[in-house]
């Protein structure tokens, strides 16, 4: 039996991503993934979002078990802080996403990963929000990504690995890019 | 054959050495879209060595200098006599269908029954205008690389150029040294110093192999063949074109155009993460070329190693701009090209509309497909790396006729 232990392991399972890759190109239609979210309100600006379903390969999908996340503000803003904010959720989805594609990348190319930080740090200035100024913009004023990653690779290998997990991220292309936004009401 | 580029004359000559008959059909002039689809400052991004055609080369006294459009027509020309390529010239192909054993070419001077054809129209047919075009507010001149041909043509005021590879790098220096400021829409792209170590980038790339690297030896032909071309420029002085170059006379750096909106241009976030691969690239590419001067003991030869600036990207670039304020009076595509299959009816385009092919062989038996990004090489689209590909190709066509080989079945 081969001694398969020094084989990098990430817990990523890249052949999977790569026949799905295969399987896709050949089949467009099967690519069309749809995500939801549910949110309901609870109190004051406290409320709980929860998701389970998703339609993708054709065919719905139910997450292995219903996730749900609270969200409220903090005492600075009178409220209860019941939760995260959604603003810190943004960059929670922005962080995990990126972190996923860090952990792939690195399987990918070989990279063994012993541990990997990424902190976040989003800029506002609430007099948006707030609005006070109808210059300043609501969201942020621009986000700051670090990671810290202890790993077999050289600081060029890392920053390629961190560069091409920014490339392939759906969140990132979320936040950086402009997203037309339908809302109806009953 | 369809097309007399370099592409086509290459083959031209690839097949009469094999005594195979053949013609080239050809909607204009030898060299057409030298001659009549490019701006007119551009030069070759290529030093003027480097164009080793099958039985033709540069013989002059500037090997390191880089053609102009007319020295590149000329050039070509000279090769078409010296081979006596059989050239149909202003015959444009209407279409191409399989007919019995082979293709019916129908052009505006009549029809050509074939065994077998080249494709050899190039890569570079049509100018991509991404989808967000069609939200451009009206008023706005707009133009492509295409049909850019020098500074007076704009208005003057502000440009917007999109896209910032080897064309769009070059509009920008260009326009903005015409006194039209210039914001620069910055999306994927590969940067490169013109001179490394004292030689020219392509010398490199050449002598290390790196331009012969083989289709099917590359981790992801799809992703290779994707790649833009090298940030480059041909001058007389050799220099970097590069985004700091740019941002050096006052070119204003912004991230890829990611949406029109309300008469607004909308900036992706991801500028800094562009520039970031983009060096990332470069210096890979730098680190293969000193591991091989090292192992080639060039070392004491040429200049010492060294690393260009990380590009220079300003904390907060500007992610909008206002498209109807005055500032902005031209929107410049330099977002690529895609070629022309518009007269092929015969089923070989993926969902795309790009041919299938492996390595110029294409889905279809007796078809063949050359000059192309990546093709086989990858220089396969330099007019350097069109006679390797011709020599390998017109080795499988010689042996189709002779029905020694499976149709489809690629070349070694």
């Amino acid at each position: 039996m081969a001694d398969t232990s020094t084989k990098v392991d990430n817990g990523v399972n890249v052949a999977a991503l790569l026949d799905a890759r295969k399987a896709l190109t050949d089949a467009p239609e099967a690519a069309q993934f749809q995500w939801r979210a549910t949110c309901t309100w609870v109190k004051g600006t406290h409320s709980l979002s929860t998701v389970e379903g998703y339609f993708g390969l054709g065919e719905e999908h139910m997450h292995k078990t219903k996730f749900t996340f609270d969200a409220d503000h903090p005492a600075v803003f009178a409220s209860e802080d019941n939760g995260a904010t959604p603003v810190e959720l943004v960059l929670v989805g922005l962080a995990s996403c990126l972190m996923a594609g860090v952990a792939a990348v690195a399987q990918q190319r070989e990279i063994q990963l012993r541990s990997v930080t990424a902190t976040l740090e989003g800029g506002m200035n609430i007099q948006g929000i707030l609005a006070i100024d109808k210059d300043v913009r609501n969201g942020f004023d621009g986000i700051k990504v670090h990671f810290d990653i202890d790993a077999d690779a050289s600081p060029e290998d890392l920053e390629a690995l961190v560069a091409r997990s920014q490339k392939l991220s759906a969140v990132y292309d979320v936040v950086a890019n402009p997203t037309n936004i339908t809302v109806s009401v009953n | 054959m369809i097309g007399a580029g370099q592409a086509g004359l290459a083959m031209s000559r690839c097949l009469a050495e094999r005594s195979i008959d053949h013609v080239l059909l050809e909607r204009g002039e030898v060299a057409n879209s030298w001659k009549t689809e490019r701006w007119d400052s551009l030069r070759l991004l290529t030093p003027n060595w480097q164009s080793r055609l099958p039985g033709f080369g540069y013989e002059g006294d500037d090997p390191d200098g880089y053609r102009t459009m007319p020295e590149t027509v000329d050039f070509l020309d000279r090769y078409a006599r010296v081979i006596s390529a059989p050239v149909y010239t202003n015959t444009t192909v209407t279409s191409v269908r399989t007919a019995d054993a082979g293709y019916m070419v129908a052009t505006d001077l009549g029809d050509w029954r074939c065994p077998t054809i080249v494709l050899a129209t190039g890569a570079c047919n049509i100018a991509r205008i991404p989808a967000v075009a069609e939200a451009m507010p009206s008023g706005l001149a707009t133009l492509t690389s295409m049909q850019y041909r020098n500074s007076d043509q704009l208005e003057d005021g502000g440009v917007l150029v999109v896209g910032a590879s080897a064309t769009g790098t070059q509009l920008a220096d260009e326009i903005h040294r015409s006194g039209r400021p210039v914001t620069l829409a910055v999306g994927e792209h590969v940067r490169a110093p013109r001179v490394y170590r004292g030689r020219d980038i392509e010398w490199w790339m050449d002598a290390a192999g790196v331009l012969d690297e083989r289709y099917d030896e590359v981790d992801d032909i799809v992703r290779a063949r994707r790649v833009p071309s090298l940030q480059l420029a041909g001058s007389r002085e050799r220099a970097t074109l590069d985004l700091n170059a740019l941002t050096g006379i006052g070119v204003k750096l912004v991230g890829r155009l990611a949406g029109v909106n309300g008469g607004k241009a909308q900036f992706s976030g991801s500028l800094r993460n562009q520039c970031a691969m983009s060096d990332l690239k470069m210096n890979r590419l730098l680190d293969t070329i000193d591991e091989w001067a090292a192992e080639n003991g060039l070392d004491g030869e040429v200049a010492a190693p060294h690393r260009l600036a990380p590009t220079e990207v300003e904390d907060s670039p500007p992610l909008g701009m206002d498209l109807a304020a005055g500032a902005v009076k031209t929107i410049l595509w330099a977002t690529g090209y895609r070629p022309d299959f518009s007269w092929l009816d015969v089923p070989v385009l993926d969902r795309k509309g790009q041919v299938r092919h492996d390595g110029g062989v294409v889905d279809s038996p007796g078809m063949y497909l050359m000059g192309m990004q990546f093709l086989r090489r990858r220089k396969s689209a330099l007019m350097d790396g069109v006679g390797d590909d011709a020599r390998d190709l017109s080795a499988h066509l010689a042996s189709y006729l002779d029905g020694r080989v499976t149709p489809g079945a690629a070349p070694g």
